[in-house]
């Protein structure tokens, strides 16, 4: 069930394909039983209100956010752990690049501890760690930024499981319904495929999208290991107007 | 071109976890730094017409509040053109949160008619796989409503309510309050825009 497009089929996106997506209940995932909307979505095509998003100028990125290793850090400290530096391109669904946008990420700290008033993990804080920042990728969409290595850690779902290493992204694009928030994974991590929030989704295939990459090219010698992560989010269903659509 | 594949796969959706206020909203957590506003935080500017509340809280299929969710608002201005309406907040022990702004104006619609005055809501939280987008309609637009191309493709009239947000005045201000419920008796309309 579709509305007809309001302003030409070529400012359309591409339907999502909700089985790519976790489903709203996932009873692995315990918390989703009594938040997980029990009618099923109303499909409808997207108006302007979908089609248009808000945009943010450089002018709001700060020089150390996205610096985890210093953005927080008390009198010249810097955050424990192994140093990373992770990049990696935002695009669409049509390989194009997605430039301009706000990217944010947040994360525990190297022994899997978060800042957070809820957090109940054991683990020691990092008085130099805070564990958030932010990016605008740049022209081709391209984004980076330094941080230390996550520990995995417990959380109370199943008695004793615990999640895997990962980074926590937001994603904006250009209209509000290509609005994203996913997770980043660490290759070679084996707690990823018993982990019940990477596996509520259905696919294989599609977790492994969610693995960033080691990449030996790109690491700071004697100092940071690289990760590259892309991250798609949805095109537009037709490329006629291609240079149009620059900034759409 | 009908039904032409793209080459890639949009990423995966997950949950943002317990932890998004540490993200989306870390001034709040005491990560962001005093001379830092959480982004999407204070007042949302969208034209020149008188301010409004917009109020709504959010409760699962227990009844419980969603005391850890994070809200964001897209809107056109009051002259119903899409500019910088955006805000984001987090709720709060109640499930509740608010946003300070201008009723939208109508904005073009799928046919070219006006739709009624909305804004977009999206919510994510632990335990939500995927952001939750619905919208906000105004109780005080009866004949816009009444014809508004995405309120009228949902079917039952009860459903419809779900999205309509009542009018109330608070000092001489304008306050419209949704109660936004993800599951169960009076479940929220959803859409897969
Ligand atoms: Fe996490």
């Amino acid at each position: 069930m579709s509305i007809v497009p309001p302003y030409g089929d070529e400012g359309q996106l591409y339907q999502r394909d909700r089985a790519w997506h976790p489903p709203a209940d996932t009873p692995g995932y315990k918390s989703t039983t009594l938040r997980a909307p029990r009618q099923a979505l109303l499909a409808l095509g997207q108006t302007k209100s979908e089609l248009t998003g808000p945009t943010f100028g450089h002018g709001i990125i700060q020089p150390l956010d996205n610096d985890l290793i210093r953005n927080f850090s008390q009198d010249g400290g810097e955050a424990i752990g192994q140093r990373l530096i992770v990049y990696g391109q935002v695009l669409d669904e049509n390989a194009r690049p997605v430039r301009g946008t706000l990217v944010e990420f947040w994360q525990a700290n190297a022994g899997g501890r978060y800042r957070h008033k809820r957090e109940g993990y054991v683990a020691a804080l990092d008085p130099n760690f805070g564990g958030c920042g932010r990016a605008i990728t740049d022209d081709d969409g391209y984004y980076h930024f330094r941080t230390i290595k996550p520990g995995a850690y417990p959380w109370p779902n199943g008695g004793n499981d615990w999640r895997p290493a990962h980074i926590h992204f937001s994603v904006f694009g250009h209209a509000y319904a290509q609005r994203l928030i996913t997770q980043m994974y660490f290759e070679g991590d084996p707690m990823i495929w018993q982990d019940p929030i990477a596996l509520a989704i259905p696919d294989r295939v599609a977790v492994e999208q969610l693995i960033a990459r080691l990449d030996r090219h790109n690491t700071t010698p004697m100092d940071a290991l690289a990760y590259r992560f892309d991250i798609v989010l949805r095109g537009r269903r037709s490329t006629l107007f291609e240079n149009r659509m620059e900034g759409n | 071109m009908l039904n032409r594949l793209p080459p890639l796969k949009e990423s995966p959706s997950q949950t943002a976890g317990p932890y998004v206020h540490i993200g989306m909203t870390p001034s709040l957590e005491g990560i962001g730094g005093p001379n830092r506003p959480d982004l999407g935080s204070g007042p949302i500017a969208a034209g020149d017409g008188p301010r409004v509340t917009i109020a709504a809280s959010i409760h699962d299929g227990s009844g419980a509040p969603l005391g850890d969710a994070v809200v964001e608002l897209w809107q056109a201005d009051s002259d119903g053109v899409h500019r910088q309406g955006w805000g984001r907040a987090a709720c709060d022990g109640a499930g509740a949160f608010a946003f300070d702004t201008v009723k939208p104006g109508r904005v073009i619609g799928p046919d070219g008619q006006p739709m009624a005055p909305h804004v977009s809501l999206w919510i994510v939280a632990r335990g939500i796989n995927m952001g939750l987008q619905t919208r906000l309609y105004f109780d005080d637009e009866t004949a816009a409503n009444a014809v508004d191309p995405v309120l009228s493709r949902i079917m039952d009239p009860r459903r419809r309510q779900t999205l309509i947000a009542r009018r109330s005045e608070v000092d001489g201000r304008a306050r419209y309050d949704l109660a936004i419920r993800l599951q169960g008796e009076g479940e929220t309309v959803f859409f897969d825009f």
